[in-house]
């Protein structure tokens, strides 16, 4: 169990947290806008966003998050696109995870009453306002706990990234078995430093779930 | 259900309307293909249709890597799949037990492995144990952290399952173990059988995660067939590659719909008897 504390390890150890931190949390955000994004495409009245959208969720949710990070890894570098392993990783899990996020705010708009959607058209508010202003709003709220579960399955998600040249956890786990420390000691470590990730999310969500519950 | 929803966030489309629908509908259209054309010709200038590139994939030793790959996913996804559901089943009933040590033991197995990422289980595993045999690895990992997410789905769908079918079969003379066994189990399996086959998609595509562990599977495969044809052909392979994943997931994706549709139809041809 010491060995957290010998030749730097703990430096490495730290750095790899904050990069699992920093990964999950800008793939967080840019999945959250395109969630949000594709679930008003889905419910747009133009057919072709409808489509698209659709076509967008059914292609990104049944494809393995693996191959995503290996499309973007590969395929990119032979169109003669260079970035790092790190945006590459960014990408492929904001368009995962955005695919998920859409369909659970989708969910959301259903639970919304439909009397709600028929107010507000009825006061003369077009798609954008009924959506925007009325719908959306009360739909955020019972999608809370559902978004949750999503975000604390993307730190868990952002660990394949360790596998594609990001220096995170993950990495952090296969340069020290290399290093041949005892695999039980790393995999101590790391599964303390993910606990303590999903925990808190878990914990910053469950406040969020009751303070903004609704009482229907 | 979509549609209903859809429609009543916006009125019936008038002349104006329409015309507004049909012009953005055009110009997202033209913003799509814009896209792809953009796609398609960023490909054809990196010269990714050079017909070498996917001369490979008349190769037959090359089809038989895609078809090995193939029935080597499905076999991982078989074991973890039975696997995860003997696991689910026996600490969803772990949960539920009378016995303090026995839940608290469950509890904390099934939270354990929810929160631990797949990939870091099963290199931990690889490392640990399995260095020769990887699909092992894989299939115990995979069963490990589905099971304990099978356990909660089967755990609800017992909570859910009427207080009167447990109370008759009590009255009956069973057992516990039967009570559980012939009247909880069944019924909960059969009203959570879409989410249990939804959780089922997530470890057919969680599968690829062999990729790093060197097992053969479909995504390790693709890769050894880019990695050893002229030209490197990665963009070929993952276009060729990526529909047989899709496939696969819908196909069971498809299974699932297909069972819900039909208890609904179940459910409510039996309540109309009732009323």
């Amino acid at each position: 169990m010491g060995l957290i504390f010998e030749d730097g390890n703990l430096s490495a150890f730290a750095e790899g947290f904050l990069r699992t931190i920093e990964l999950s949390a800008l793939s967080a955000l840019f999945s959250l806008l395109l969630g949000f994004v594709l679930a008003a495409f889905r419910v747009s009245p133009v057919p072709v966003l409808r489509y698209f959208g659709t076509a967008w969720v059914t292609v990104f949710r049944n494809t393995p998050l693996t191959l995503l990070f290996f499309a973007v890894t590969f395929m990119l570098p032979s169109l003669n696109v260079h970035i790092d392993s790190f945006t590459a990783a960014v990408i492929a899990l904001s368009a995962y995870t955005g695919s998920f996020i859409c369909e659970v705010v989708r969910a959301g708009i259903n639970t919304v009453p439909l009397g709600q959607a028929e107010a507000a058209r009825s006061l003369g508010m077009g798609f954008g306002q009924t959506l925007g202003l009325v719908v959306l709003p009360q739909a955020t709220r019972s999608v809370i706990s559902p978004l949750g579960s999503v975000f604390i399955a993307l730190p868990r998600n952002s660990a394949i990234a360790g596998a594609f040249n990001v220096p995170e956890l993950f990495s952090f786990q296969k340069v020290l078995s290399e290093e041949a420390y005892d695999i039980f000691a790393i995999f101590f470590w790391i599964a303390l430093a993910y606990l303590a990730i999903s925990f808190s999310i878990n914990a910053v969500f469950s406040i969020l779930e009751r303070r903004m519950a609704v009482a229907r | 259900m979509s549609t209903r929803t859809a429609s009543v966030l916006y009125d019936v489309p008038g002349p104006r309307a329409r015309a507004r629908n049909l012009t953005l509908g055009l110009l997202g259209l033209a913003g799509i293909a814009g896209l792809l054309w953009y796609v398609i010709s960023s490909f054809a200038d990196a010269g990714q249709f050079d017909p070498l590139l996917w001369s490979p994939f008349e190769y037959t030793a090359v089809q038989q890597r895609f078809v090995d790959g193939a029935l080597d996913t499905l076999k991982a996804f078989g074991l973890a799949a039975i696997g995860s559901l003997v696991l689910g089943s026996l600490l969803a009933v772990g949960r539920l037990s009378d016995h303090f040590p026995v839940r608290i033991v469950s509890t904390v197995v099934v939270q354990f492995f929810r929160a631990m990422p797949l990939v870091i289980m099963i290199f931990a595993l690889y490392r640990a144990a399995f260095g020769a045999q990887p699909m092992w690895a894989l299939v115990i990992g995979l069963a490990l952290y589905n099971g304990a997410v099978q356990a909660e789905i089967i755990r609800s769908g017992i909570n859910a399952v009427p207080h009167g079918q447990a109370e008759a079969a009590y009255a009956l003379g069973l057992r516990k173990t039967q009570v559980m066994a012939i009247v909880l189990i069944p019924q909960a399996v059969r009203s959570m059988l879409p989410a249990i086959i939804g959780q089922l998609v997530v470890t057919l595509k969680d599968t690829s995660l062999g990729y790093i562990i060197t097992y053969p599977e479909l995504l390790n495969q693709m890769r050894l067939v880019a990695s050893n044809s002229d030209g490197y052909p990665y963009i070929p392979v993952v276009l060729v590659g990526a529909p047989i994943y899709i496939g696969m997931c819908l196909a069971l994706d498809g299974l699932a719909r297909w069972i819900e549709s039909r208890s609904r139809r179940g459910a409510s041809r039996r309540s109309t008897t009732a009323a």
